[in-house]
């Protein structure tokens, strides 16, 4: 639906643009040079002016573009027409070109930069194509799961070849963090009535020890009016894990080649220790959502989904400390989570348009059968300084409690529990976002924006006693990432 | 009674959300009356990029993700 409200406007600017390209395809610019285009000069004259009212207003402006909408838009679907027929068909032509570049950096610990580059183009006039291709990079340090001490702790590395080490007190990191991941996203949008729209999409990510294949499909209805509209969504998705020095065995120890004799026995004893086959993941997503329009300001929106998940879903990377009666640790076991998981969320938005710029509140409730639940609040405002230039204001909160099978460490006297994870993203957690972006408005359609934010990620104490020495340190330490981003849109 | 703090966070949600859908007594708006729902800043992927690159965040560092939208798709992302 929303794509339909905005599409009054987008069609004077494609009818501006087959004009442009219909001068360069017919390689006469004296042709086009001669007012002749238009016999009828209020046609010309209503699109100009539809063109002219279609690019982005100033929030304060009361442009009342839609009062006759209906009417130009048939005129200009008749142009169109007029345009495709002349060139023998329909024209593929790109209409919004969106780039961004984008840094994170956690202090001593990972730093990501990102560049993003999505390209929207129309077939004809029913058919909105979208591609995306993203590019990371990522490098660093991560948490290995395991507990600080008061000691140095030795580590071996996931490959088998070397060991990392963490000083005193410190949260044990594996510094030996480094990929570079390539997606491509692909959709296609048809419209087949006023009121009615299907979906296609593809996915495709891959990195040195994951790829991952997706598909999608959705439909929409729109009906009262065009105030309100309904949609299902449909996504499956096929990943495969091949971790670096294989897939470790459930509950393996943490071998060291100090406690061998010889290289060849160290690495026939780790080799017992992994899987040297890749693994694979399987997801389902569905969801149902609704859109109404409230007022002349104001919209709601809510979704409801469910995504079932089967199949590797252990980091291979990460490991438990097992501790003695003093919190000293006395070895290390790679972690071993289920292999299935049912996830539902619940979102709802609500936006509305304000005389000086816009503003959203949104939340979203989400639980799963891994005991995971959570409570996200989020808002922007914006404000429009001036017809070119506007400022906003990012704000949001995140909580979640701590999956059934967390556990920040274990003990070396207790029973092993059949899964288990020190992960800090399955413990209880909060986290807050801070954001401003600035946004220009310059000629020739080209906008610039910036955006620099703070995220908190405060991992919260899930109650387990603790043992020994392990009272006196930060087993949950804050870490403040910083997000910056540049954006470009033409 | 001393509530949760999930639960009192489940109770403002609900009452945010029936504030918000009671606030008005008639619901959508003539065809002559979108103008406001035009502006490319009312659109609702209108920072599309911007919302792509939080959910890859959200999703490295969080223990859950989704719910917005799909089509996101998967990574191993740490």
């Amino acid at each position: 639906m929303w794509v339909q409200l905005t599409r009054m406007s987008e069609d004077a600017k494609i009818q501006a643009k087959q004009d442009n390209s219909s001068c360069l395809e017919l390689s006469s610019l004296l042709e086009c040079a001669k007012p002749k285009r238009y016999k009828n000069i209020s046609k010309s004259l209503t699109i100009a002016s539809l063109a002219l009212f279609s690019s982005p207003s100033f929030a304060g402006d009361t442009v009342q573009e839609n009062s006759g909408s209906e009417l130009v838009n048939n005129i200009t679907e008749s142009e169109k027409k007029k345009s495709a027929e002349s060139f023998g068909g329909k024209q593929l032509e790109v209409t919004k070109i969106d780039m961004a570049l984008l840094y994170y950096q956690e202090p001593n610990r990972v730093t990501a930069a990102e560049g993003i580059v999505n390209l929207q183009a129309s077939y004809g006039d029913k058919s909105v194509l979208d591609g995306k291709l993203l590019l990371d990079t990522l490098s660093g340090a991560s948490p290995n799961g395991a507990v600080p001490q008061l000691q140095q702790q030795t580590f071996t590395r996931p490959s088998g070849n070397g060991v990392y080490h963490a000083v005193n007190g410190d949260t044990p990191l594996d510094d030996t963090f480094k990929d570079t991941r390539l997606q491509i996203n692909g959709s296609w949008v048809e419209t087949l009535s006023s009121a009615d729209k299907v979906n296609f999409g593809f996915h495709l990510s891959r990195e040195y020890d994951y790829t991952s294949l997706g598909l999608n499909t959705g439909a929409e209805h729109s009906f009262n009016r065009g105030n309100s509209s309904v949609n299902t969504a449909l996504g499956y998705y096929y990943d495969i894990v091949d971790p670096v020095g294989g897939r470790p065995v459930a509950w393996a120890p943490m071998l060291y080649r100090e406690d061998f004799s010889s290289q060849v026995e160290f690495e026939d004893e780790f080799d017992k220790t992994r899987q040297e086959s890749s693994a694979e993941k399987q997801t389902l997503d569905i969801s149902f959502g609704f859109t109404q329009l409230l007022n002349r300001y104001w919209l709601v929106q809510g979704n409801y989904s469910v995504s079932y998940l089967n199949g590797y879903m252990t980091d291979p990377y990460k490991i438990i400390s097992l501790v003695d009666y003093t919190g000293t640790a006395q070895g290390y076991r790679y972690e071993h989570r289920p292999d299935s998981r049912l996830k539902n969320s619940v979102y709802l938005l609500t936006k509305g348009a304000l005389d000086t710029g816009v503003v959203d509140f949104s939340y979203r409730y989400s639980l799963d059968d891994w005991g995971i639940k959570s409570h996200t609040f989020e808002t922007h405002y914006r404000y429009q300084f001036t017809s070119t230039f506007y400022g906003q204001l990012h704000l949001r909160y995140y909580r979640q409690s701590a999956a059934d099978f967390y556990h920040t460490f274990l003990l070396d006297t207790a029973k092993e529990p059949v899964y288990g994870s020190a992960d800090s993203r399955l413990g209880a957690l909060d986290t807050y976002t801070f954001g401003v972006k600035f946004g220009h408005k310059l000629p020739d359609g080209f906008n610039i924006s910036y955006r620099l934010e703070l995220y908190q990620h405060k991992p919260l104490d899930n109650g387990a006693e603790r043992v020994g020495q392990l009272a006196e340190l930060a087993l949950f330490e804050q870490v403040d990432a910083v997000i910056a981003q540049v954006g470009f849109t033409f | 009674m001393k509530l949760s703090i999930d639960s009192r966070i489940t109770y403002i949600a609900s009452l945010f959300l029936m504030l918000t859908l009671s606030g008005c007594s008639t619901l959508g708006v003539q065809p002559w009356e979108r103008d406001q729902f035009a502006r490319e800043d009312m659109a609702l992927d209108n920072e599309k990029l911007d919302l792509t690159l939080d959910d890859h965040i959200y999703f490295s560092k969080e223990g859950t993700s989704g719910g917005r939208s799909q089509g996101g798709g998967g990574c191993g992302c740490n």
